[in-house]
């Protein structure tokens, strides 16, 4: 008997009961069923829901196990067991099977409360409300661990993701339904109600909290403290990363978003298999050259002197904001979400211009969230069918003019 | 410098709906479709443009204390800031009147489908409340007052727009039953709140010396009773 099969008559078992889309969930999830429709037409296509989400996650796995590296590096670089990587994207220092054994326990945990509590309550809700398990929370469930510092405790997660997976899709009937991004309300969430475990200096390195609460009680060891370039550049300090480093990815943040080589990467196989949208990519990052450029030429135009505690922030060069913090990992993978996100295409063009405008904004004039790019896109989720509403209009108004030529 | 300023924090920061949560009942009401909400979004905009500079002239003529200066010797003494609601809400009621009596011949349709609520902008808290925050914040000049009426119009008609637009979009999810209708317009009224929270603190920093030397001209102002009532008119407003 093989798993196929064994799965199979389990869902013929509990066929018609309560519990029957639980088990036909877990079949097709990993099986092509048995059975086939007997009526009507049919359009066949490969890339179904599922595909489309394992696509997504396929393009984000290499930021999890580079996230997973950096963990390690980041801890081991903190403690002062190694040296700084000095040889571009391959140093020795980066990838050793330390680096990465720390980084693995520490995340995968994330990953296994992530997809434990999401897919709970997802099929919870598809059990009371009798219909199928939607996929939705696949490519939901990939993104929270990569955008959460490394050392948020478990059960902040779990709640937060309850309160994403709830609030903010099923009430609105779930996959495909949302107002709001899910993985960013769950980001959210855990920014706004616990912003000790999502700001400062403490929880971006592995084992920085803990190291404080040892000291507290009195271990003889040094402090253990990294904070995001963001953070640092919103207090006023310098620049402590090469732009190799930031680049690479070698510098602390949450744990998906440092490589923005890698992103990139990422986005290029999205783009190819056509499963984001090249035009918000590129109209954000438009957006975001738009206001850094803006920001540049104020300084340069000496607007801003340096005793403003803008100056920092509003003179890194505008480039430079496009690979530091989330902004790039945000882009891809977030503002891209089809559900989310304009469904028009030159909505699509405004869509993502205003959240690479809006987050260079937010980063820069507001110190309390020096990342701006989540709650842009949060921000143009909210105006995403305001946008569409007019850009439908304004088609709708065309075509009568059209008609009107032609007929008169 | 001071304008612009003023003009996105009202309506970004400070918005109408989503930072004081004032002006609910229109909101929630008219925003099930984007022609009629963008219809209601414009009148509150233009009775706020009309309403808040008008009240200031009231608010610095009349009501303050001492305002009534310009009559006269006698007159310097004479504080009529409890009539502050009244005349408020007189003002506020003939301008919707105006709008009222130019929407019904202008565009017939839209006087149709608004309905009651035009005439019961005049009891819309969001106006009201833009009067009484223009007293409680002491904005200066005329011309702050206008901008700061015209701008938070402009926050309460984004919001309400946003929302219309939201609510013709979900108009087919598969709510659950108990949530539809109102129950999950105030749930996206939260989310979007989260939304708004973007500019939170945003403007506040820069200006610290500012604010610090208005906070000691307050203390030194003798605090008579009308100045603590407006202040805890001002607490309470930002309470609920």
């Amino acid at each position: 008997m093989s798993l196929k099969s064994n799965l199979h008559n389990l869902k013929e078992k509990y066929k018609g009961t309560k519990m029957a889309p639980a088990f036909n969930a877990l079949h097709t999830f990993l099986y092509t069923p048995n059975d086939t429709t007997h009526n009507g037409t049919h359009i066949k296509a490969a890339d179904d829901l599922k595909r489309t989400m394992n696509t997504v996650i396929m393009a984000m796995l290499p930021c999890l196990i580079f996230g997973m590296f950096n963990a390690g590096y980041q801890h081991n670089l903190a403690v002062g067991d190694i040296q700084a990587v000095t040889s571009g994207f391959f140093s020795s220092e980066f990838w050793t099977l330390d680096n990465f054994m720390i980084g693995f326990w520490k995340i995968i945990p994330l990953v296994i409360v992530s997809y434990g509590v999401g897919l709970g309550v997802e099929f919870l809700f598809a059990i009371i409300k009798k219909h199928e398990v939607e996929e939705g929370y696949l490519v939901t469930g990939m993104l929270v661990p990569l955008i959460v510092p490394i050392d948020i405790p478990l059960w902040m997660l779990a709640i937060a993701v309850i309160f994403g997976v709830v609030i903010g899709k099923e009430v609105f009937g779930g996959t495909g339904m949302n107002i709001l991004n899910p993985a960013l309300t769950i980001r959210a969430f855990l920014f706004f109600a616990y912003p000790t475990w999502m700001s400062g200096d403490k929880v971006w390195v592995e084992g920085a909290v803990q190291r404080t609460k040892d000291i507290a009680a009195g271990a003889n060891l040094d402090a253990i403290s990294g904070e995001t370039i963001l953070g640092s550049l919103a207090q006023g300090k310098d620049m402590a990363y090469s732009v190799s480093d930031m680049f690479f990815g070698f510098i602390p943040g949450s744990i998906g978003e440092t490589s923005t080589l890698l992103i990139i990467l990422g986005g290029l196989f999205l783009i190819f298999t056509k499963i984001g949208s090249w035009r918000i990519m590129l109209s954000s990052v438009l957006g975001a050259i738009t206001m850094g450029l803006i920001f540049n030429q104020v300084v340069s135009a000496g607007i801003i002197t340096e005793s403003s505690k803008f100056y920092t922030l509003m003179s890194t060069p505008f480039w430079q904001h496009l690979i530091i913090g989330g902004f790039a990992f945000g882009v891809v993978f977030m503002a891209t979400d089809p559900v989310t996100a304009s469904q028009t295409n030159i909505g699509k063009w405004y869509y993502g211009f205003f959240i690479g405008f809006i987050s260079i904004l937010i980063r820069v004039f507001n110190p309390a969230y020096p990342e701006g790019v989540m709650l842009a896109i949060l921000l143009m989720n909210v105006f995403a069918p305001t946008i569409d509403h007019y850009v439908i209009q304004g088609n709708i108004k065309q075509r009568l003019k059209r008609l009107k030529v032609k007929t008169a | 410098m001071e304008h612009i300023e003023l003009f996105f924090k009202s309506i970004f920061i400070d918005n109408m709906v989503f930072a004081t949560f004032l002006g609910m009942c229109s909101y929630l009401a008219v925003s099930k479709k984007v022609a009629t909400a963008v219809g209601l979004g414009a009148a509150v905009i233009f009775v706020m443009l009309i309403t808040v500079p008008l009240n200031w002239l009231l608010d610095h003529y009349l009501l303050q204390p001492g305002a009534l200066a310009w009559l006269g010797e006698g007159y310097a003494d004479y504080d009529l800031s409890f009539l502050s609601f009244i005349m408020f809400i007189a003002t506020i009621a003939t301008m919707v009147q105006l709008v009222e009596i130019v929407v019904e011949k202008f565009s017939p349709s839209l006087y149709n489908s608004l309905g009651i609520f035009l005439p019961l902008i005049a009891v819309n808290c969001a106006i009201l409340g833009g009067s009484l925050f223009m007293q409680s914040r002491e904005i200066p000049t005329l011309g702050l007052a206008t901008v700061y009426g015209v701008s938070s119009g402009i926050g309460w008609f984004l919001a309400i727009l946003a929302i219309a637009a939201i609510r013709e979009k979900i108009r087919y999810s598969n709510v659950p039953p108990a949530l539809r209708g109102l129950g999950i317009t105030f749930i996206i009224t939260g989310l979007m709140a989260i939304g708004f929270m973007s500019f939170g603190g945003m403007l506040t920093g820069g200006d610290e010396a500012k604010k610090e030397t208005t906070k000691t001209v307050k203390v030194e102002e003798p605090s008579t009773d009308t100045d603590k009532a407006k202040k805890e008119l001002a607490n309470n407003t930002e309470n609920n």
